[in-house]
């Protein structure tokens, strides 16, 4: 192999079991094992042009680049966490050579071998809250300049009734009106944030561990409504289905709030040292 | 009140992971840009990509 070293995951010897011979990793190149102290790297070359510091800040840059290099490294995540229980390296981490990353591995080793314990037969779930809530004053005030840029009267009133605000009769009833509404709108929230606390509490109790990811932004998710909660919680695989059955039984009778699960992940969030982030 | 199970793993959820997570091993040349500042340079590009009026990071850092 020529080129630098792209590194997915260290695992433990697959010993008999291989991985799928069409798998490919980033830059379309399959992925090979290198073992090293009894530990294995899953390593595949990857060229300079792209893979050197400055190019790959650039591709970056590119969410094309971005997206198709991150689910690359999925797949060979996922592939290894069919077999055993990888323990994944951040996006993007690249040696030299492969003497670059059996140093590594001879440095990090103590620290990858406690770890790969703590993840060994081990998954990640991840659980999101969304509060959605029809914000009523907002709607109407934005549903305002398009109106007066272009329609005609006539329609004045079949919008009134869609966005359901009641005839203003003075100043101080438009103002009562949009106290009261502002006031159930706090308390959505504070329920919706409540109910996240709860489900988190609940999961965490049932998970081995748990890590609270940052809000995802709507801008990127392009998912409705405010992430309320974005967790993830490490379960053993055997647990699973429990696990789920745990989510699912957060059906209730809260209108406005979805939660979505996804997974089983290999423990990406779990990496860290014990007791810190992942990162 | 739904619980919803994707099948496509979103991109947002992969990125959570793959740059906020995942272990961070430092001590190579090319791997300084494997640490926290790529989080902050790939949200910005996604960010960038969703919203073209938002300008690059790299002309003019925020």
């Amino acid at each position: 192999m020529s080129g630098l070293r792209y590194v997915y995951a260290i695992c433990r010897p697959l010993g008999s079991t291989t991985l799928p011979s069409q798998l490919t990793g980033v830059a379309g190149v399959p992925p090979k094992q290198l073992t090293h102290h009894g530990l294995v790297a899953i390593v595949s070359a990857v060229p300079e042009e792209d893979f050197s510091e400055e190019p790959l800040k650039a591709h970056l840059e590119d969410l094309d680049w971005l997206s198709a290099t991150a689910r690359a490294h999925q797949s060979v995540i996922d592939a290894l966490t069919v077999v055993t229980s990888p323990l994944p390296l951040r996006l993007a981490t690249v040696f030299r050579d492969d003497s670059g990353v059996r140093t590594m591995m001879e440095t990090q080793e103590e620290t990858f071998r406690r770890t790969l314990d703590r993840i060994e037969g081990r998954v990640e779930w991840g659980v999101k809250v969304y509060a959605e809530f029809s914000e009523s004053s907002e709607a109407s005030e934005a549903s305002d300049s398009p109106r007066s840029s272009g329609a005609s009267g006539s329609t004045e009133v079949s919008e009134d009734t869609g966005a359901k605000s009641v005839k203003v009769g003075s100043g101080r009833d438009y103002l009562r009106q949009r106290r009261q509404q502002r006031r159930a709108h706090e308390d959505k929230w504070e329920q919706a944030e409540e109910f996240a606390r709860r489900l988190h509490d609940a999961l965490s109790r049932f998970a081995e561990d748990a890590r609270i990811h940052a809000p995802q932004n709507p801008a990127l998710s392009r998912a409705s409504g405010r992430n309320v909660l974005n967790a993830a919680y490490l379960v053993p695989r055997a647990e699973s289905e429990e696990f789920v059955e745990l989510v699912d039984c957060t059906k209730g009778d809260e209108p406005g709030l979805r939660v979505e699960l996804t997974g089983p992940w290999a423990a990406y969030s779990f990496s860290g040292p014990a007791g810190q982030e992942g990162a | 009140m739904t619980v919803v199970e994707r099948r496509e793993i979103a991109l947002v959820d992969l990125l959570d992971r793959l740059l906020a997570g995942g272990v961070v091993i430092t001590g190579d040349l090319t791997l300084r840009i494997a640490d926290v500042d790529l989080v902050r340079i790939d949200l910005n590009a996604l960010i960038s990509s969703v919203n073209a009026q938002v300008p690059s990071p790299w002309q003019e850092p925020l």
